[in-house]
């Protein structure tokens, strides 16, 4: 009698445990996971800032006569290409797709830029050098927000995928997160050059 | 094996791109300053000088809450200005954890490579208030003209006041620190009284002999011209050096974040 009672006060004291064990670790990934995702959105939201600075150079290009249109269109079906992306932080396919996308409509503006050499009238106004210093900083946004999300991940990752985190991760359906890859040679900030000076 | 190797592998990989500009960077100051000279003969200002904007940072940081760091090094190690400022600002967390109000201006002197940088980064909450746009003219107008010009003290300095004024009102020092400072008057106004007084009293070396919580104590008693406690002294005496900074100056850095915002130039 005595001795069943403390065989079961100790498996409850066990099972105690295991539950605090697992209450912890649960808690930490949703924490993890939830400071993954606003990494996230932070990305985005830099990205969402480049684009909308792309929306206004093409508006005040547009606005200039005789423009030739075939560069101007490109960014601008790059630009719609690019909002299209779904993302879905937890496939790396999507965020490889969004990756390209936003890379195509970075490539179809620097040409864009590269042909305000033939309208020098237009790129020395202070409305392009202020699109200029914007869109620096906005890359450089862009920039340290990536690395913030795959700093986020790579804790994320390590949580879910360590022992003995991996048990219960898989238990609860936490799964690893993708890194956001940038394009080979640019995990430095691109350089975008108006060519004012 | 095989995959814990590979797991080894990402993880080295990741370190590598990760943690690497933090190895670079200079280790906070201590005790705490704001304008820190880290070239090596450190000569970048005169020694009056860099007393002189040390004053006016923490008169700013005393009376907004807002710190403005200054940080002259020789090199950038191959990082871009904006990289290194935005590292260096939060891994020495310039600006309150609460408001993110941290700015970070950046000097590299370039060394032998003569590749000199000037960059403004500001952090997460000054964003508003500074926009690149803003930064980006500090930068040229007041830091690069000036330097140009061989005014490297004016530079600074008038870098300090532009980012004073565009900000003025954004942040208030809470309770507790504004007592410390005993004046109600609004931070600009300090920041050009202190200028104003340097031009009267002869570049920075009028100061000595007091303390800055002693200066202040001035403004309300309404004798701080007739005090006697300005004109007097010069640096010789001691004041500065000595205790008189060090129990009222600079409280520390806060903790502030930044995220990549600020716009920079060569010089």
């Amino acid at each position: 009698m005595k001795g069943s009672t403390i065989a079961l006060l100790a498996v409850l004291g066990v099972f105690l445990l295991f539950a605090f064990w697992g209450c912890n670790a649960y808690n930490g990934f949703v924490t993890g996971e939830q400071g993954v995702k606003k990494s996230w959105s932070n990305v985005e939201t830099n990205y969402q800032r480049r684009t909308d600075l792309y929306g206004s150079v093409i508006k005040t290009v547009e606005a200039s006569a005789n423009f030739e249109k075939s560069t101007l269109n490109a960014v601008v079906q790059a630009r719609a290409a690019a909002t299209q992306v779904k993302i879905d932080i937890n496939d790396p396919a999507s965020l490889q797709a969004y990756q390209q996308a936003q890379a195509n409509l970075q490539g179809s503006f620097s040409r864009l830029i590269a042909s305000f050499e033939q309208y020098p009238d237009l790129k020395t106004t202070k409305a392009f050098q202020d699109f200029q210093t914007q869109i620096e900083g906005t890359e450089n946004r862009i920039n340290v927000a990536r690395q913030d999300y795959n700093k986020a991940v790579e804790t994320f990752n390590l949580s879910v995928k360590r022992f003995p985190g991996n048990l219960l991760a898989g238990l609860f359906g936490f799964s690893e997160k993708a890194y956001y890859e940038a394009d080979k040679g640019s995990e430095k900030a691109p350089d975008i050059k108006f060519n004012i000076q | 094996m095989k995959k814990a190797l590979l797991f080894c592998g990402v993880l080295l990989v990741t370190q590598l791109l990760f943690a690497q500009i933090e190895s670079v960077l200079p280790p906070r100051p201590s005790p705490a300053v704001l304008y820190n000279d880290l070239t090596p003969g450190r000569s970048f200002l005169t020694s009056p000088q860099a007393d002189q904007l040390e004053k006016i940072l923490v008169a700013y940081d005393d009376s907004t809450s807002s710190q403005i760091c200054v940080v002259i090094v020789e090199s950038l190690q191959d990082y871009t200005a904006n990289e290194y400022a935005t590292a260096l600002g939060r891994s020495w967390g310039v600006g309150s954890k609460q408001f993110n109000n941290g700015v970070v201006i950046l000097i590299s002197t370039g060394g032998k490579t003569g590749d000199r940088d000037a960059y403004i980064a500001t952090g997460y909450g000054m964003e508003g208030a500074i926009p690149d746009v803003v930064a980006k003219s500090i930068v040229e107008n007041d830091i690069i003209y000036n330097f140009r010009e061989g005014q490297r003290y004016r530079g600074l300095e008038q870098a300090v006041l532009s980012i004073a004024k565009a900000a003025a009102g954004e942040y208030k020092a809470p309770a507790r620190r504004k007592k410390k400072s005993k004046s109600d008057i609004p931070p600009v106004v300090i920041v050009i009284a202190f200028l104003l007084l340097s031009i009267l009293f002869g570049g920075g070396g009028g100061w000595g002999g007091r303390g800055r919580r002693g200066g202040f104590g001035g403004w309300t008693g309404g004798t701080w011209l007739g005090g006697g406690g300005f004109g007097s002294g010069g640096f010789g005496g001691g004041g500065f050096g000595g205790g008189g900074f060090g129990g009222g100056g600079f409280g520390g850095f806060g903790g502030g974040g930044f995220g990549g915002g600020g716009a920079g130039g060569k010089w």
